[in-house]
């Protein structure tokens, strides 16, 4: 892989390559502070920059950063931007992974925010080397640059019928100075021909010809493979090893114990099999004569658990938010309602498990890694092999998969150590049971719900408690002061007015690891959120929809509650309008077959806004999905096409979690292993998804994750309206049903 | 001992253990990447390849099985994507992280030389034993429709 030119403090560089001249402009991807756009330019050496336009005289377009294709579609979007301002056809923008450097920056892809992050900073960038390469062709043709236009990849002067292609121009725009950031201009977004037009995705080719190179892929002359043998038991240490079995299975190179370490990685230890191919590494794994010392771990379990979350539940919580008095609203209400839900633990699967390549040579590393965050990658592989940061070159694959799970850097830190042992090229992957049972879940969660209605029907109170295992108290090292932090999102700041309104928490302890994952707490705050409010809905005898827009209420913008400093406020007339749409594309209101019924949710997440209506049935037990209606503001969409892909996937994944989605405890351990006993839905259970993406001229917002939050509610509001059963647990259960 | 099999349309010869998976053998020891690992237990379809022209699990096939066989992966459906499932697949904007695409591409090529024009329920039922952790079935779906409309437009035009 080319290693990006360093770009110094001036903006732009001549690199010497075989003699050559390119014009580079580096700049800084931020990811919500567009305003310090002018500051960080200014900063002095080190440069500031993480992000990097490169054209060639060759006429190649580079774009150079630190975003991670994971399915979601970066390597298309990030380029149409660019290639907007550059005014080219987009599929000649070439995406390359910036050089990682965590003294500089901090590489990560993750939040739903890779295209809210890059939208400005990558159209001044395109804008100003447009200017620059504009100036250029002035200047050679000594004439006005008002009088040449960017178009097709060069300068046009009408009246002179002249074109000079970029590739001529950089070496004399190389020369000039960049047009100061703030000010340079970009195009009128009513003359976009890239932005907002439906794009197929870059890499479709690759994918639908078994080319495209997954992390699993790697393949480095000599390289080992390997696996882990982990103690099922989170936290658990190795006591005994016999490994003679395993060094007698043919293709077997090696055994030894990996130490467990702790905060950050947060990996178990345990003992590596090297092997010539991934077959004998998996069969002397198999081999292995281990005795494990369990730990205090051993005594959990998912009851264990519940039982906390009742005693929990037994007692005030935290007072994370407090306006009004609701006890004293609830205990007056004209009409009073409670709620309790629960959900388990829940897996990413992605379909590819982890995997890390790495070798760790005397003078330096290089690592081919299916990563979300290349940068945390690169410090653990530094320091596992004691070498500095920049003597590591990470290679970032395609990535089978991500939804949060690909940024840790357990798998990293195990493969580094194997590595280092090794002393040759080697992947340490995990099989399909190893990524199972030793993730990172979303955490299990109780919530206790109280509202009132007052006479007219307004919600007088809305009170919610919840217990979980947070995700701050495992990763903040002061994180069980506020374990809460990470619990809420939009659930802490809902777009129901009300005048009494409390939030409580309790922290449940537990030894699984928990993580984000896909919309991470939003895919339970949207659930009880939007079931909650239904539930009133109902007491209140109205309409859902109708009855969510009264509460809404008119057009005004809640700030973030959890993030107030740095979160969008939610804006209510967008949220009304998603709302409406999906109702309005659904037929809200009109007759469905027979059995049929509708439900909706509406919410707020990644700054985007999403609504769904889902046409659902229940028989014999079970609950059939026939229609998914989606509506979206995630503001400007810069590809549609791939908006609905990420809309239509965030469905099924919730669906997902509606229906199958449990990773139980027993023993301390995990009890599922495998696509049997942790079920994913499938072609037959897939409904007709419609996503109306709503073309505004906002900021781009979030949508790789914003999908998810609002399918489960929606489908178990259906559910209530088909059959007056309200699904107060995750996944569903028959015994929910009748 | 060698076991000799017919690779996308060459003989191929491999000295492994018999008992050793093909998807291993197709990706370890011959470097076919394309055929993915993703459950090992026959449960999601990412390691599908045609064995004598049948969708078959690679993950839970021993080599020694398939000894004398005809084997196609995904690199052997053609030689520049241009399998009219491929293209339909590109056309209708399938992939997402695309890791399980080649083993849906396998199947939907199996159903389609069985049944030509096949209906949803069909689809349902060839299809059902491949997972898509990012949800790309309705578009899978549709992109084997157009497959099966392509196929039959080439069909009637060579007629």
């Amino acid at each position: 892989m080319a290693i990006a030119p360093v770009v110094n403090r001036r903006d732009f560089l001549k690199t010497g390559v075989a003699g050559s001249v390119a014009l580079v402009i580096g700049f800084h991807l931020s990811p919500r502070a567009f305003a310090d756009q002018a500051q960080e330019q200014e900063k002095k050496p080190p440069n500031p920059f993480d992000a990097w336009v490169r054209i060639t005289p060759d006429n190649r377009v580079t774009l150079i950063l630190g975003k991670s294709e994971m399915g979601q579609g970066i390597m298309t979007a990030l380029p149409m931007i660019l290639a907007e301002e550059l005014c080219l056809d987009w599929k000649h923008v070439k995406i390359e992974q910036a050089p990682t450097n965590p003294k500089l920056y901090d590489h990560g892809t993750g939040g739903s925010g890779s295209v809210s992050g890059s939208w400005l900073p990558l159209r001044r960038a395109g804008a100003a080397a447009r200017e620059m390469l504009i100036s250029a062709a002035a200047a050679r043709w000594k004439v006005s640059p008002d009088t040449c236009k960017a178009q097709d990849g060069g300068i046009l002067h009408g009246a002179r019928k002249s074109f000079l292609t970029y590739g001529e121009l950089v070496s004399d725009a190389a020369q000039l100075p960049v047009p100061d950031f703030n000010t340079v201009p970009l195009k009128n977004s009513n003359d976009f021909t890239i932005v907002g037009h439906d794009t197929r995705r870059f890499e479709g080719r690759d994918k639908a010809t078994g080319a495209a190179i997954f992390g699993l892929d790697s393949r480095v002359p000599g390289m080992l493979y390997a696996v882990v043998a982990r103690c099922p038991v989170f936290g658990g240490k190795l006591k005994f090893l016999d490994a003679a079995k395993t060094k007698a299975v043919p293709g077997v190179r090696d055994v030894f114990a990996i130490d467990p370490v702790g905060q950050g990685a947060f990996t178990a230890g345990g003992v590596a099999v090297l092997a010539d191919n991934s077959w004998a590494a998996i069969q002397g794994r198999k081999a292995l004569q281990i005795t494990w010392d369990e730990g205090p771990a051993a005594s959990e379990s998912s009851a264990s658990l519940r039982q906390q979350f009742l005693d929990h539940a037994a007692k005030p919580g935290k007072v994370v938010r407090q306006e009004g008095d609701a006890d004293a609203a609830l205990n007056s209400s004209a009409k009073r309602v409670e709620a309790l839900y629960e959900f388990p633990f829940a897996a990413h699967a992605t379909m590819e498990p982890m995997n890390c390549t790495v070798h760790i040579r005397p003078d330096g590393a290089e690592a081919w890694i299916p990563t979300q965050a290349p940068q945390w990658a690169q410090g653990v592989i530094a320091g596992v092999s004691k070498l500095p940061p920049e003597s590591v070159v990470v290679h970032t694959t395609l990535m089978g998969g991500g939804f949060g799970r690909r940024y840790q850097a357990d798998f990293v830190m195990e493969a580094a150590q194997v590595a280092k042992v090794c002393g040759k090229p080697v992947m340490v992957f995990w099989t399909r049971e190893d990524d199972m049972q030793h993730g990172f879940y979303r955490p299990a969660s109780y919530h206790h719900f109280a509202g009132a209605l007052d006479a007219k029907g307004q919600l007088a109170a809305w009170k919610h408690f919840q217990t979980s295992t947070s995700i701050e108290a495992m990763w903040s090292p002061k994180g069980e002061e506020n374990p809460e932090k990470s619990e809420f999102a939009t659930a802490a700041f809902i777009p129901y007015q009300t005048p009494n309104y409390r939030i409580e928490y309790a922290l449940a302890k537990s030894s699984v690891p928990r993580a984000w994952w896909r919309s991470v707490e939003h895919s339970t705050s949207g659930f009880v959120v939007e079931s909650f409010v239904d539930e009133l809905a109902a007491a209140a005898g109205a309409d859902p929809l109708e009855f969510r827009l009264r509460l809404i209420g008119e057009d005004r913008k809640i700030p973030d509650f959890t993030n107030p400093k740095e979160g969008k406020p939610l804006d209510t007339a967008r949220l009304k309008d998603v709302l409406r749409l999906a109702a309005e594309k659904a037929g809200w209101g009109k007759p469905l077959p027979k059995g049929v019924s509708r439900g909706i949710a509406g919410y707020y997440s990644f700054e985007s806004y999403t609504a769904a209506v889902v046409e659902a049935s229940v028989k014999n037990g079970g609950v059939k999905v026939h229609r998914i209606v989606y509506a979206v503001d995630c503001g400007r969409p810069i590809n549609p096409e791939g908006v609905r892909a990420q809309v239509e996937s965030a469905a099924i994944y919730g669906l997902s979690a509606a229906l199958h989605d449990a990773i139980t405890i027993s023993g301390g351990r995990v009890e599922q292993s495998n696509f049997h006993d942790y079920k994913m839905p499938r072609m037959n259970e897939t409904p007709k998804t419609e996503v109306y993406v709503v073309m505004s001229k906002e900021e781009p917002t979030g949508i790789g994750e914003p999908g998810l939050p609002v399918v489960a509610p929606a489908m178990c509001n259906a559910i209530f309206a088909a059959t007056g059963k309200r699904i107060r647990r995750l996944p569903i259960r028959s015994e929910d049903l009748v | 001992m060698a076991i000799s099999f017919t690779l996308n349309g060459k003989a191929q010869s491999v000295d492994v253990s018999p008992d050793m998976p093909l998807l291993w053998v197709l990706r370890d020891t011959l470097n076919l990447t394309g055929t993915k690992f993703g459950c090992g237990m026959a449960l999601c379809g990412a390691c599908t390849v045609h064995i004598n022209g049948e969708a078959t699990r690679s993950c839970i096939t021993p080599v020694s099985s398939v000894a004398g066989k005809k084997i196609t992966t995904i690199e052997g459906l053609s030689a520049d994507g241009s399998h009219p499932v491929q293209q339909a697949w590109m056309e209708e904007d399938v992939p997402q992280c695309g890791y399980c695409q080649s083993g849906q591409i396998m199947s939907a090529v199996a159903l389609l030389s069985k049944k030509p024009n096949p209906t949803d329920s069909d689809i349902d039922d060839a299809m059902s034993g491949n997972i898509c952790r990012c949800g790309t079935y309705q578009r899978i779906r549709k992109a084997i429709h157009r497959a099966a409309s392509m196929q039959a437009g080439k069909a009637k035009s060579a007629a």
